[in-house]
C-alpha cells in the first residue's frame, strides 16, 4: 500500500461531467402499523443533474424540498429507490462500475452541524487523520497530513491539533470539518448548508476559505443552501428544488437576473430588502410548502402559484429549456404546453 | 446618565433600563452576559437588537421579563417595564405582568408550545388566567385571534395540536397567544430564524401589521441585518454584552458608525457581491468569564489605538438620535 494519497487523475477529460445524476428518487415509507404503513414521503422524485469539472452547482429550496436527501443520495449514504449516480464516467456502486470506497475517496461531505459531525472523543488531529488511515496511510504520515490541512484552513496546528471539538468555536469546528473532508484529496465536496449555523462575520471567513480552497485544489462543489445570497455569491449554476423536484436550473446570472419559474421569482422576492425605504406590504407567497406525503397532482407548486390553471393540476410539467443551459419545469413558461388555452383556476 | 440617546421622564417610556447588568453565576465561573446597558423604548416603537451569538441580546430580552433562570442570575441596575419596577417586583406579581402587559415569542415554536394541549386551549388559558372570563368565551376569543393572525380554516385549527401544524402556522399560533391580552410590549427572540424564506417574510409582515393595529411596542432580537431592515424603527447593536451603537434604521443601514457594525455589514453577503472577496472581522468575540477593560472590540478592530484599551469609551452623539460607543468613529467612517 502506498504511504501517500494523491488526488486521483482525471479520466474522462474536461468535457466529461464530473458528476451525472439520472432520475434519482427516494421514497420513504411512513405511518404506523395501525395506519397500514402505506404512505410514502416522496422526498426526491426523479432528480437529474450534471456538474462539470471545477464548477460549483448551488442547490436551493425550502425545508422539505429534498435538498438534503439529495445530497445523501449522491454521497451514497442512503439507498435510492431508483436512479443512478455517475462519477467521471463510471456508475457508482454497481458491478463493473466505481466501487464505493474509491468513490468516497473522491467525494467528501461537509454538514451543517459542525459539532455533531465530529467525534467528541477524538482530538481534531485524530479526526482529520482518521480517513487517510482507513485508506492505508501510516499513522505518522496521516498526522502530518492533518497538520498541513489545519494550516490550509487557517488553524495553527501547534495551537489546535490536540484540542477536542468542544474546545473550539463553531467557525473553528467548521474549518476542521472542511480540513477532514480534504484529507483524502477528493475531487468534489458536497457542502450541505456549511455556513448556515455560523454567525455572519464567521460565515464570511468560511465562504472566503471555501473559495480559496476550491482554486488551490481544483475542486468541484455541490453547494446546498437555503440562503439565496450565499448561493449567488459562490455558485456558477443554480438548481431550484420544490417538493422533491427540480423547478428550474440554470447559470447563476439567469436564475437571479431572469428567473423563469414563478417559485424562483417568489423565492427571490422573499429576501429581506435591507432597505427600509423599500419595504414590501404583501408577501410574495402565501402559506407554507405542502406536506411531501401527499404532494399536489401535476405541478407541485400549483397550490401556491398565482399563475396556476387547470393544466397545472392535470399534467406534470417537464423540465424544458429554451437554451441548453437554462431549463424550467413550468407550463406557463413553456411555449406550446397548452397553458394559454387552459382554463383559469378559481381560487 | 448622559449616555443615552434621549432623556425623558420614565412615564413617557414603555421600557427604560439604566446600567442594566446580568451575570450568570455558577461554581466554576461568573459569566458577565450583559454589562451596563441603557435602553429606552417609546410606546408603539419597534426596536431591533442586533448581535451575534453570545452578544447578550437574548439575555437582555429575557431580563426585561425576568425570565433568566432564578438562583443563577444576578441582575443589577434600574429596569422599568410598562410602569413596573422589574427589579423590585415580587415574584407573585410577575405572573400578572407576563402575558398581560408584556409577552414574548420565541425562535422555535415547537418547543415553546405545549405538545399535549390543543392550540385553542393554550391561547384560551392565557385569556382565562388574566381576564377571568369563562372557558367558552375564551374559546371564541381564541378563534378571533387565529383569524387575526391569518390562520386559514381557523375553526378547525383550534382543536389541532402543535405537531399537526406547519412551522409557519405554529409561529402564527404563538403570536396569537402572545397578543391575546393586548400587551403593551411584545418581545420577539429571533421569531423567524427557523422559518423558510417565503414564510419568514409573511411572519415579518404580519408582525408589522399587528404592531401598527394594536399599537404595541416591540423589541425584536435578531442576528440578521435584512430582517432588522424589514421591521425596525430603530436599531441597537450589541457586542460582548454591551451596546455599541444605536440609530434609526435608515441611518444605520446607510451608514453604520461603529467599526464592529461596519464589519458586520461588510461580512453580510448581499446581492451583487459575486467575484468580490467578503470582508471579514478577524478573530472571535472575547470570553465573557474574564473581565474586559476598555472597548471589548479593541482586539479585532482595524482602527484600534491605546485609548481604546485603557478605558471603556463613552457613548458619543454625532447626530441627534444616534449614539456610538467608539472614540475613533470619525476616523472609522
Amino acid at each position: 500500500m502506498a504511504n501517500e494519497l494523491n488526488q486521483l487523475p482525471d479520466r474522462g477529460g474536461p468535457a466529461q461531467p464530473l458528476l451525472i445524476v439520472n432520475g434519482l428518487t427516494k421514497h420513504f415509507p411512513v405511518g404506523s402499523l395501525l395506519s397500514g404503513g402505506k404512505q410514502l414521503v416522496r422526498a426526491v422524485d426523479g432528480l437529474s443533474l450534471t456538474v462539470a469539472k471545477q464548477e460549483t452547482l448551488g442547490i436551493v429550496g425550502e425545508s422539505g424540498c429534498g435538498k438534503s436527501t439529495a445530497s445523501r443520495l449522491i454521497m451514497s449514504l442512503i439507498e435510492p429507490t431508483a436512479g443512478e449516480v455517475i462519477f467521471d464516467g463510471e456508475v457508482v456502486g454497481s458491478r463493473g462500475g466505481l466501487p464505493l470506497k474509491d468513490y468516497r475517496r473522491q467525494v467528501q461531505m461537509v454538514f451543517q452541524d459542525s459539532y455533531a459531525s465530529l467525534n467528541p472523543r477524538l482530538t481534531i488531529e485524530e479526526s482529520i487523520a482518521y480517513g487517510p488511515k482507513v485508506h492505508g496511510i501510516p499513522h505518522a504520515k496521516a498526522v502530518e497530513r492533518a497538520n498541513d490541512l489545519l494550516e490550509a484552513v487557517g488553524l495553527i496546528p501547534a495551537q489546535f491539533a490536540r484540542r477536542f471539538p468542544h474546545e473550539l468555536s463553531g467557525g473553528q469546528r467548521q474549518r476542521v470539518n472542511i480540513a477532514r473532508a480534504l484529507a483524502l484529496h477528493p475531487r468534489m465536496l458536497i457542502l450541505d448548508e456549511p455556513v448556515s449555523a455560523l454567525d455572519k462575520s464567521v460565515e464570511a471567513q468560511v465562504l472566503n476559505l471555501l473559495l480559496d480552497l476550491k482554486a488551490q485544489f481544483g475542486l468541484t462543489y455541490l453547494f446546498i443552501s437555503h440562503d439565496l445570497n450565499v448561493v449567488e455569491h459562490v455558485a456558477d449554476r443554480v438548481l431550484v428544488m420544490y417538493l422533491g423536484r427540480v423547478a428550474e436550473i440554470g447559470p447563476v446570472a439567469d436564475i437571479f437576473g431572469a428567473p423563469a419559474h414563478p417559485y424562483t421569482t417568489a423565492l427571490l422576492a422573499s429576501r429581506p430588502s435591507m432597505d427600509p425605504r423599500r419595504r414590501r406590504t404583501e408577501p410574495p407567497l402565501k402559506g407554507d410548502p405542502p406536506n411531501p406525503i401527499n404532494p399536489p397532482s401535476g405541478c407541485r407548486f400549483r397550490t401556491r402559484c398565482s399563475l396556476a390553471r387547470a393544466l397545472c393540476a392535470a399534467e406534470t410539467p417537464a423540465l424544458s429549456s429554451s437554451d441548453s443551459q437554462h431549463a424550467v419545469a413550468c407550463h406557463a413558461a413553456t411555449p406550446g404546453s397548452g397553458y394559454a388555452q387552459s382554463e383559469r383556476m378559481v381560487a | 446618565m448622559n449616555e443615552t440617546v434621549s432623556q425623558t421622564r420614565t412615564g413617557d417610556y414603555l421600557v427604560r433600563a439604566r446600567d442594566l447588568n446580568v451575570a450568570f453565576v455558577s461554581r466554576e465561573a461568573t459569566v458577565n452576559a450583559v454589562n451596563g446597558i441603557d435602553l429606552d423604548l417609546a410606546f408603539g416603537e419597534v426596536l431591533c437588537i442586533l448581535g451575534e451569538s453570545g452578544s447578550g441580546k437574548s439575555v437582555t430580552l429575557r431580563a426585561l421579563m425576568r425570565l433568566n433562570p432564578k438562583g443563577k442570575t444576578v441582575m443589577s441596575g434600574e429596569l422599568s417595564v410598562a410602569g413596573h419596577d422589574m427589579m423590585a417586583l415580587p415574584d407573585s406579581m410577575l405572573t400578572s405582568v407576563r402575558g398581560r402587559e408584556v409577552s414574548m415569542i420565541f425562535q422555535e415554536p415547537m418547543t415553546a408550545l405545549d405538545p399535549v394541549f390543543t392550540i385553542g386551549r393554550q391561547i384560551g388559558e392565557t385569556i382565562v388566567r388574566h381576564e377571568g372570563i369563562s372557558r367558552r368565551e375564551a374559546e371564541q376569543r381564541a378563534l378571533d385571534l387565529l383569524e387575526l393572525v391569518q390562520i386559514p380554516s381557523a375553526k378547525r385549527r383550534l382543536s389541532a395540536y402543535p405537531h399537526e401544524l406547519s412551522g409557519g402556522l405554529r409561529q402564527r399560533a404563538m403570536i396569537a397567544m402572545a397578543i391575546s391580552c393586548r400587551p403593551k410590549l411584545l418581545l420577539a427572540d429571533e421569531p423567524t430564524t427557523a422559518l423558510d424564506a417565503t414564510v419568514q417574510i409573511q411572519i415579518l409582515l404580519l408582525l408589522r401589521r399587528l404592531q401598527q393595529e394594536l399599537g404595541m411596542g416591540v423589541i425584536f432580537v435578531t442576528h440578521d441585518l435584512g430582517v432588522a431592515g424589514e421591521i425596525a424603527d430603530r436599531i441597537a447593536v450589541m457586542y460582548a454584552g454591551r451596546m455599541v451603537e444605536q440609530a434609526s434604521v435608515t441611518d444605520f443601514i446607510t451608514r453604520p458608525l461603529h467599526p464592529y457594525a461596519q464589519g458586520l455589514m461588510g461580512a453580510t453577503v448581499h446581492s451583487g457581491m459575486r467575484g468580490h472577496r467578503l470582508t471579514t472581522i478577524p478573530g472571535s468575540p472575547p470570553d465573557l468569564r474574564l473581565p474586559i477593560s476598555g472597548c471589548a472590540f479593541a482586539a479585532r478592530c482595524p482602527h484600534v489605538v491605546n485609548a481604546c484599551r485603557a478605558a471603556l469609551p463613552p457613548f458619543r452623539h454625532p447626530e441627534p438620535g444616534r449614539a456610538v460607543r467608539c472614540v475613533r468613529f470619525e476616523e472609522a467612517a
